[in-house]
């Protein structure tokens, strides 16, 4: 090829990539200054759920939307981020910032000893691995005494801290916090989509015969995806439980997790970078104000809106929300 | 002419079924060989063995002066073999040229030399137009040229080529046999598995014809179908129906 013609398209395509970059910078520096007019709690704790499932979504599509494994199972990650950094704190005063970073390295490396035995299943059976598997944990955490068992953990109470992440009052730092987990996890898929793995993963997930005569190694990229999307899950889930400042297993743990954190990536955009943060901003909202408002003592009221939500989706448009736009992402496709 | 790859004895048992029976051939250096024969002659079987698709009953493959019979596909694929697959096999997720930017990954790491090796390999099979394009929206001869630029990123020393010129117009055909040519040209060795006689016959430098798992024969094109025991087995039929 003519040297301009390449050099030019390779202009185009650098320039769309910052373009892109720009953009989330802009909207997170936008989103930083939201809690400056929304002064109510409950408004507040809405927000940072969104931005929560938000990350969360965004850690599980690196393994399911761009590797294309789909596990139902990142509940135990974020179960064992959540009970990583309470054992750490409570039992032994280690500050939660290193229980985070902890809970992250552990989770990576269950993940990486449960895909050397499940990534040799295909499709539909990995999955439902997963699922056991999750639910294997939660049977473990559930008679575990030195893990409080049934009862969970109660973080002790103390002065509000970003040490220890305590805030009893001014739920706005964990805002601030949850946007910036937000933001890394963004980053990461950003800077892994132009990469040699957000290639490969890629490949594997449309057609793993023709990428491994390409000279990819199937097994490592899966393992790869599922290392760093649990470390980013369980990073989530120790900031939940400092969020909360109590944890039990069936907040942390349930299949339900699992469930809403594929969930905002389905709906925005599988295995596409604006995808999970769109589909967290439609679909967490929705289910918390149905849940306070219409749910009551009918808990199923959101599981019912996810439902009919997947619904609509699958029948309107398969791709997700995101196909909705004009391309966001002009880099993506030059 | 050295020899670029060489099968000893190699055997292929599917379910008790013999699909390659004691094959050994060897490739050259530079040339164009096809391989050729019935259906159900074992070309298939032979093509994946060599590119590692699954692995030999029995038997050795060596390529470029080392033992690779023990070797998965990818690997044989950092050592310098690339292929096409019959039924082209696109990643439908990806555009045009991030599917030649997998095949490019191998040789260059870094995602940005990728990118550029990519549009230079698309411009030389001619598909510069469809760089953007999803890959699933190409036309049946642009997936085959797709397939050949993938392969083609991956800097290969031998390429396979299953069935390129199967199916194509004539002027499609003979743009594609520019394309075999024109590669060969670059300095890589081309095996290619072909059922269009007339196409494969005047391109190829040699022909090895399969037939029953077996090699029936093996030499030029102009010998080959001359060979009695080549006309009975496989170009009879066809001359007859003719």
């Amino acid at each position: 090829m003519t040297g301009p013609m390449v050099s030019s398209e390779m202009t185009a395509f650098r320039r769309g990539r910052l373009r892109e970059l720009a953009l989330a910078g802009v909207l997170v520096i936008a989103a930083a200054t939201v809690p400056l007019f929304v002064r109510d709690a409950y408004s507040m704790n809405v927000l940072i759920l969104t931005l929560l499932y938000a990350a969360l979504s965004q850690s599980w599509n690196i393994l399911s939307g761009y590797c294309g494994q789909i596990s139902l199972g990142h509940a135990l990650y974020f179960g064992l981020g959540a009970y990583t950094t309470s054992l750490l704190y409570v039992h032994y005063g280690v500050l939660p910032w290193i229980g985070l970073a902890a809970g992250g390295a552990l989770a990576a490396l269950v993940a990486l000893a449960l895909g050397a035995m499940c990534f040799r299943l295909a499709g539909h059976y990995f999955t439902i691995a997963t699922i056991v598997i999750a639910e294997i944990g939660l049977t473990l955490i559930h008679n575990w005494d030195y893990a409080g068992a049934a009862m969970g953990i109660q973080w002790p109470f103390g002065p509000d801290s970003w040490a220890t992440l305590q805030f009893a009052r001014d739920k706005t730092p964990y805002f601030h916090f949850v946007l910036g987990l937000f933001a890394v996890t963004w980053l990461a898929t950003w800077l892994i989509e132009e990469s040699r793995w957000g290639y490969w993963w890629r490949a594997v997930k449309d057609n793993a015969d023709a990428a491994e005569s390409l000279g990819v190694t199937i097994f490592s990229s899966k393992m790869m995806a599922a290392a760093i999307s649990a470390f980013f899950t369980a990073v989530g889930g120790g900031f939940y439980a400092a969020f909360l400042s109590y944890i039990d297993p069936d907040s942390v743990m349930s299949f339900r997790l699992s469930l809403l954190m594929a969930l905002p990536a389905v709906i925005g955009g599988i295995g596409t970078l604006w995808g999970p943060v769109i589909g967290a901003v439609v679909l967490i909202p929705m289910t918390e104000v149905t849940r306070s408002y219409i749910g009551g003592s009918g808990a199923g009221t959101d599981l019912i809106v996810y439902g009919g939500l997947i619904m609509v989706i699958a029948l309107a448009r398969p791709e997700g929300l995101l196909s909705l736009l004009p391309r966001l992402s002009a880099g993506k496709t030059p | 002419m050295t020899a670029l790859l060489t099968c000893e004895a190699v055997t292929r048992v599917f379910d008790g079924l013999i699909a390659n029976k004691d094959i050994s051939v060897e490739i050259r250096q530079g040339e164009i060989v096809g391989l050729i024969g019935p259906n159900g002659a074992g070309k298939s079987t032979l093509f994946n063995l060599i590119a590692g698709s699954f692995p030999v009953t029995s038997g050795r493959i060596a390529f470029d002066g080392r033992d690779i019979t023990g070797l998965p596909a990818a690997a044989r694929c950092h050592a310098g073999i690339a292929r096409t697959f019959q039924v082209p096999r696109s990643f439908d997720s990806m555009s045009v040229l991030e599917n030649v930017i997998v095949g490019a990954l191998v040789r260059y790491p870094k995602a940005r030399s990728a990118r550029i090796k990519a549009l230079e390999t698309l411009d030389y099979v001619g598909l510069t137009g469809r760089t953007a394009r999803p890959a699933g929206d190409l036309t049946p001869p642009e997936r085959r040229r797709l397939e050949i630029a993938r392969a083609l990123a991956t800097e290969p020393k031998l390429l396979l080529l299953d069935e390129v010129l199967t199916g194509l117009t004539p002027a499609e055909s003979r743009s594609g046999v520019e394309l075999v040519r024109r590669i060969r040209d670059s300095g890589i060795t081309i095996v290619m598995v072909e059922h269009v006689m007339e196409v494969v016959m005047p391109l190829v430098d040699r022909a090895i014809v399969l037939h029953l798992g077996e090699v029936l024969a093996e030499g030029r094109p102009s010998d080959i179908v001359r060979d009695p025991a080549v006309i009975g087995a496989y170009l009879g039929d066809r001359h007859r129906a003719a």
